[in-house]
């Protein structure tokens, strides 16, 4: 990283404040359509600490995997969903939130006094910079190169997975009146449809 | 800057998705929760791999694995909740009791 060590503080600055701000706007905000943006919004500064970090490869990826896909699977998870419903309030609920933000307040503060008092192996080599994806490469092919191939079958195994589960039953007893093809036809209805035609 | 910075930040936005993933009615907020502590690891790693290991970044490299595992996440993750919203007409966490007796 060859930035003055005053912007890289700045930048640090501005990016954790971002960061945090819109982490607890996703978790805190009422409307989950605020939430998906606001999500949107820590991944991208994410991205900006990982480049801080001299992990360009991983920001690009951040981004793209990030606010490219997995964020807007979440805006199309949500738009699928669109239910207004009221939640039925829960007794004891005050309760609960504030016992768990107990918890969590604690485990930051453990996690913190953990961090602080730790005596890092901090290493003094010069970080390799933009050097980092040649680096990735190497290890991609050769020490995680059985890693790697796993991944690629993980993301084709979660692929076939998230189709099956998210399509819509079979329904092969309904047929249209007027004779279609029954090539033409597409195998899988909506429920609603399928339960007005039986009606007829 | 230092290492202890970052990994603060880190513990910090992953209290923020342990809050989230306990205390969310929405099915759909609690996956953006699962996300929020995997980018926490993410950062802790990314951090790891520039101050203790510069030339071998083998942190950069587990990061690239996270953020795959994670798409596939949350794709699964997704796919179920459309079919329990289907199924039950909710996305309440608080009427998921299927596997519950």
């Amino acid at each position: 990283m060859n930035l003055a060590e005053g912007v890289q503080v700045v930048a640090f600055g501005l990016l954790t404040a971002m960061m945090l701000g819109t982490a607890l706007g996703v978790v805190l905000l009422d409307s989950i359509v605020y939430s998906a943006f606001l999500l949107a919004g820590a991944f991208v500064s994410m991205a900006g600490l990982y480049i801080l970090l001299n992990a360009d490869f991983v920001a690009a990826a951040q981004v793209l995997v990030y606010v490219g896909a997995v964020n807007v699977l979440i805006l199309f998870a949500i738009m699928l969903v669109n239910k207004r419903e009221d939640f039925v309030p829960v007794s004891g609920s005050f309760l609960r939130n504030g016992a768990t933000a107990a918890v969590c307040a604690g485990i930051f503060g453990l996690l913190s006094t953990m961090v602080l008092s730790t005596p890092w192996a901090i290493s003094s080599e010069t970080p390799i910079g933009d050097g980092a994806i040649v680096k990735i490469g190497l290890h991609f092919f050769s020490d995680f190169l059985l890693p790697f191939e796993i991944a690629s079958v993980l993301l084709l195994v979660a692929l076939i997975g998230a189709i099956v589960l998210a399509r819509r039953e079979f329904i092969p007893d309904i047929r249209s009146a007027k004779g279609e093809d029954e090539a033409l036809m597409l195998p899988e209805r909506p429920r609603e449809l399928a339960g007005s035609s039986q009606d007829k | 800057m230092q290492l202890q910075y970052f990994l603060l930040i880190a513990a910090a936005l992953f209290c923020i998705g342990i809050y989230g993933l306990v205390t969310s009615r929405n099915a759909v907020r609690v996956l953006m929760s699962i996300e929020l502590m995997l980018n926490a690891v993410n950062l802790n790693l990314v951090a790891f791999a520039n101050y203790l290991d510069p030339q071998g970044i083998k942190g950069q490299v587990f990061t690239t694995f996270v953020i795959a595992i994670a798409a596939a996440e949350a794709a699964v993750g997704l796919a179920i909740v459309l079919s329990i919203y289907r199924n039950r007409d909710t996305i309440d966490m608080e009427q998921f009791n299927l596997l519950k007796w």
